[in-house]
């Protein structure tokens, strides 16, 4: 139906306008898939058709993986032009499966990294067209109640204060929090890293599987704090909500993009879409109360608010990690089910261990002992200790692990057992140790 | 599910079927094959074949079998869904009894108030629980200013159980309700001449007599909680069967045969659920030759006994309504963190969702309404061709079309996108666009609740009423219109209402196969809302919305029938 219109007002227009001209003139329906909220779409479909009238965007509204699967199963008759999301990772994701094509914007005035990381993709698949950062966001009723400090780095929350008090999402279920897992990881160098993910780890509350759980839970107060992408805690500020939020300094700007997919129906206006997005006009929507995104464009923020954070001109925010995204993205799957097979699905055995573990500290505190200290420590390389080293986890036979029926490897059930099985042991080990430690103490 | 078939009595139905029954049975089992069993198998098939070759093996499920973590999420799976059943009846029971054993002011009142809890859109249920029951909730939160203590209502397996109770225990109700309506007041004076009386009057001739209703939705309920992801997930409870599957199919799995092989355990376990219920009632014969009575004779309480039950009622009302009044606080609220209650209250959230809402409910009704229609239509077919027809494979209809409550929303929605978007409609556009096909989808997911009240159903009817019209000439179809619909019509009418009022708010197969706002349902607005803090209200709004046009909806299909019932029985 929706075609036979599009293929009546293209009519209509040939019959009006020069052949070359309509040709270059976006209209018709613009369908756009994106993983953004309404709050996010609605600005940018009326500005971007009061700017070009004849023109309706059809947005269509799923979250980046079944995004990623629609276009997919739907790739043989394609009625997508515009794909809309956060993580740069989905887009390479696309690119890989032939579902993007390049195109390279016009628009000037946009620096070529924001922080470390470059704002548009190399061969012009995709680009980049607002910056986003990882933080910590909070309820400050739920922290007056109970009487908890305000945290500043990521280590913070891993002190015995935040014990059952944070929450986050699972890497695997949302591409914001796999940046954030991949840049403690790229910042901090695979054990060490990993380390303290599991430390932050035996603090958390929950994992949920939604990106947008989190800071729903912080907002209604269900737990104390969440690891979150900044927007997520500006624009529950703008919407009158007690939160506050942080960036740590191994924290990295990493931008949300936009992409013309393959044999869009309509690739004049998706073309025009991209070029409003990074357009001034464009960029100063980011600054809407409901959006709080950060633009790719320096000269926008002159027009910000006062507070509003500015990573051009605060070297701080995303400078101190260079995020490799080859990198992370040789090896996505396999720190997503680590995570998932070590902390998701672990959670009360690493957070029993995680809980004596602050409890013997607090003893030895009071009462030192060096036989305790070392026992101490035993359980906290215990819980630290990795199933995979880094090399091997970006390696090709573990990656064939998780690419389904194509190549031929050990099956995903049986390696996620073993690591499973052996996180299971170690953290029961683990707890173990901390309370032979405690008793030293007394 | 062979109830009356072996008996003597089935003299008339000693062909096998007539060219006429044979014909429906092929028609629905080509509609099933189409919209269900290939969609599915395009998807599940990987759950059967070996990593790097693709040949057909067994191994995944010995990993399954092997994995600490699906094993642990079986037996999860099992113990909620029974302790659901427990708690669910004892809601459910009080109710059914009271509103249709007694005198009871506002009995229809209770009913319709009583079906509520299952029209509970997604995400903003289990938003408005945990603002009223979880750990920070407004009775905690009050519970801990008063005495210092909280209670964890919403934690681990006791809160899925305490959330689906809640949700689910409906099934139970309605299923119930109608079979006590249903019975034959006979058996009760005949059971009181001799002596009966009070309790043992209802555990030995009313509730036995009642059982198809109460089997039928308590199975309901175990297979529904066995299958379900959304409140377990909502929960952060991870260790069970179908959050396990939908977490692997979605994200890190999607490629890996594990997430289907839960799938298909799914499946299996809710067809043998299915199958053990059926086995529970086999032998036994439950139908009644008298109708019209009106069910059980109603007696008039006394002033303690009725303030007694009123006080049951309400107790077991403001319990199960709790989630509707959160919603509604939340669509009312301005900012609501942390506290008790909203810090102040607003109408801004209704009108910013006004607007757009009327494309959204006329699309709801739309779907809905047709799906609920099909799903009668098929659920009476299937019902009377496996009890009525001794059909070769019969029961596979049966056991096909329930299997459907097992299936998740998402692998549907991928199976369908996967089998139908090669499709081409006349005018060149895809037939997975096309809006039916989310009708379609719809009609499929709810089938199983349609089935199992017009099954129940037709269980009550007496095969020699039927004997009767047609010794008297009357052909098997119109038998059928005259005759067995007509006894059934409780039933019919209980089953379109399950499958309307909840495919209203289905999500999980809708997101998938959505491509155009104007053909979007209720549900996938309120998603959309719900992604972003600003949106909370107005999602809120919207879950508002839907339950009042599926409540309202319900009471007028109720009132119609009744009515033309009313009229038929010249009252």
């Amino acid at each position: 139906m929706d075609l036979r219109a599009l293929r009546l007002l293209a009519a209509t227009a040939s019959l009006a306008l020069p052949i070359g001209a309509h040709a270059q003139a976006p209209a018709g329906k613009l369908t756009v898939l994106t993983s953004f909220s309404k709050d996010v779409t609605d600005p940018f479909k009326k500005a971007f058709e009061a700017a070009h009238p004849g023109t309706t965007v059809e947005i269509q509204n799923r979250n980046t993986n079944a995004g990623i699967k629609f276009l997919e199963e739907t790739k043989s008759a394609n009625q997508v032009d515009i794909f809309w999301a956060s993580a740069p990772d989905a887009f390479e994701v696309l690119k890989a499966k032939k579902l993007l094509q390049p195109f390279k914007s016009k628009a000037t005035g946009i620096p070529e990294k924001i922080g470390a990381y470059p704002i548009n993709e190399k061969d012009g698949f995709f680009s980049g067209f607002a910056a986003s950062g990882y933080g910590i966001m909070w309820n400050e009723r739920y922290v007056k109640a109970n009487k908890l400090p305000d945290p500043k780095e990521w280590q913070d929350l891993a002190t015995p204060a935040y014990f059952d008090h944070v929450s986050i999402a699972s890497p695997s279920r949302s591409g914001t929090t796999h940046l954030t897992i991949e840049t403690i990881l790229q910042g901090e160098g695979w054990d060490k890293g990993w380390r303290t993910v599991k430390e932050l780890g035996g603090n958390f509350r929950n994992v949920l599987e939604r990106s947008f759980g989190v800071p729903d839970a912080v907002n209604s107060g269900q737990v104390g704090y969440g690891i979150v992408i900044d927007f997520f805690a500006f624009s529950a500020q703008a919407s009158g909500f007690p939160v506050k939020f942080v960036y740590p300094s191994v924290t990295t700007i990493v931008p949300a993009n936009v992409g013309l997919v393959a044999n869009a129906p309509n690739k004049v206006t998706g073309e025009a879409f991209i070029e409003y997005l990074l357009s001034p006009a464009g960029q100063e929507v980011l600054l809407e109360k409901t959006i709080r995104r950060l633009p790719v464009r320096p000269d926008t923020y002159a027009k910000a608010p006062a507070d509003y954070p500015n990573p051009f001109k605060n070297p701080s925010l995303g400078g101190k990690v260079t995020f490799n995204s080859e990198v992370s993205e040789k090896r996505t799957a396999v720190v997503d089910t680590l995570f998932d097979q070590l902390i998701t699905f672990q959670l009360a055995g690493l957070k029993a261990a995680t809980k004596a573990i602050h409890e013997a500290d607090a003893a030895l505190s009071k009462k030192e002992n060096a036989d305790g200290r070392a026992k101490l420590k035993q359980a906290r390389d215990l819980i630290a200790a990795m199933p995979v080293t880094e090399v091997q986890a970006a390696s090709p036979e573990m990656r064939a692990v998780f690419t389904g029926g194509k190549e031929k490897s050990a099956r995903q059930a049986e390696v996620e057992q073993q690591w499973a099985s052996a996180a299971k042991a170690a953290y029961t080990e683990a707890k173990a140790r901390a309370e032979e430690a405690a008793k030293l103490a007394r | 599910m062979t109830i009356a078939l072996d008996k003597p009595r089935a003299a008339t139905r000693q062909r096998i079927a007539t060219p006429g029954q044979i014909a429906l049975a092929g028609a629905i089992a080509v509609f099933l094959a189409l919209f269900l069993v290939v969609p599915v198998v395009t998807v599940v098939y990987v759950a059967f074949t070996e990593k790097g070759s693709g040949a057909f093996t067994l191994i995944n499920f010995a990993d399954f079998a092997r994995t600490d973590l699906f094993i642990t999420s079986f037996w999860n799976s099992m113990y909620v869904s029974l302790m659901t059943v427990a708690l669910a009846s004892m809601f459910a029971l009080p109710l059914a009894y009271l509103t249709t054993r007694f005198e009871f002011r506002g009995a229809g009142m209770i009913q319709a108030l009583g079906f509520i809890p299952l029209i509970m859109p997604p995400f903003a249920g289990a938003i408005a629980m945990q603002l009223l029951f979880g750990r920070n909730g407004s009775i905690n939160l009050l519970l801990d200013d008063a005495f210092g203590f909280k209670i964890p209502f919403m934690e681990g397996l006791n809160g899925v159980i305490f959330t689906q109770a809640i949700h689910f225990f409906p099934f139970i109700l309605i299923n119930l309700s109608t079979s006590l309506r249903n019975l034959d007041r006979a058996m009760e004076e005949a059971a009181q001449n001799l002596g009966s009386h009070g309790f043992r009057l209802f555990r030995r001739i009313v509730f036995p007599l009642a059982m198809p209703g109460y089997i039928a939705g308590a199975s309901l309920v175990f297979v529904k909680v066995f299958d379900d992801l959304a409140t377990p997930l909502l929960l952060n409870v991870k260790d069970m069967l179908a959050p396990q599957a939908y977490l692997r199919i979605t994200s890190i799995g999607l490629a890996d045969p594990m997430g289907y092989v839960i799938s298909v355990v799914l499946i299996l376990v809710s067809v043998a659920a299915m199958g053990l219920s059926a086995w529970t009632m086999r032998g036994r014969d439950y139908a009644t030759v008298q109708r019209g009575g009106g069910g059980l004779a109603q007696r008039r309480l006394n002033r303690w006994e009725s303030a007694a039950a009123y006080g049951v009622v309400l107790l077991i009302l403001v319990l199960v309504l709790a989630p509707h009044v959160g919603l509604f606080l939340l669509s009312i609220a301005t900012v609501w963190s942390f506290s008790a209650l909203p810090d102040g209250y607003t109408v801004a959230h209704y009108g910013r969702v006004f607007l757009e809402s009327s494309v959204f409910i006329k699309n709801t009704l739309l779907y809905a309404t047709l799906a609920g229609l099909i799903d009668v239509v098929l659920g009476v077919a299937i019902a009377y061709l496996v009890l009525r027809t001794r059909l070769p494979g019969r029961q596979w209809l049966d056991w096909t079309a329930s299997a459907a409550l097992a299936i998740p929303g998402v692998v549907l929605g991928i199976g369908y996108l996967r089998t139908f978007y090669g499709v081409k409609l006349p005018d060149g556009s895809s037939l997975a666009s096309f809006w039916m096909i989310i009708v379609l989808a719809l009609a499929i997911r709810r089938l199983p609740y349609a089935l199992r009240s017009c099954y129940a159903a037709l269980q009550q009817v007496a095969p020699a009423l039927e004997e009767a019209a047609e010794s008297l000439g009357a052909t098997k179809y119109r038998t059928v219109r005259r005759v067995v619909v007509p006894l059934m019509i409780g039933g019919i009418l209980a089953g379109f209402v399950t499958s309307f009022a909840t495919a209203a708010v289905e999500l999980s197969a809708t997101l998938m196969l959505v491509q155009n706002t104007s053909d979007a349902p209720l549900a996938y607005g309120l998603y959309v809302f719900m992604q972003s803090p600003a949106g909370r209200g107005p999602g809120a709004a919207l879950g508002i919305i839907a339950v009042l046009l599926v409540a309202v909806c319900t009471l007028l299909s109720n009132w119609v029938i009744e009515r033309s019932q009313n009229k038929r029985s010249g009252k």
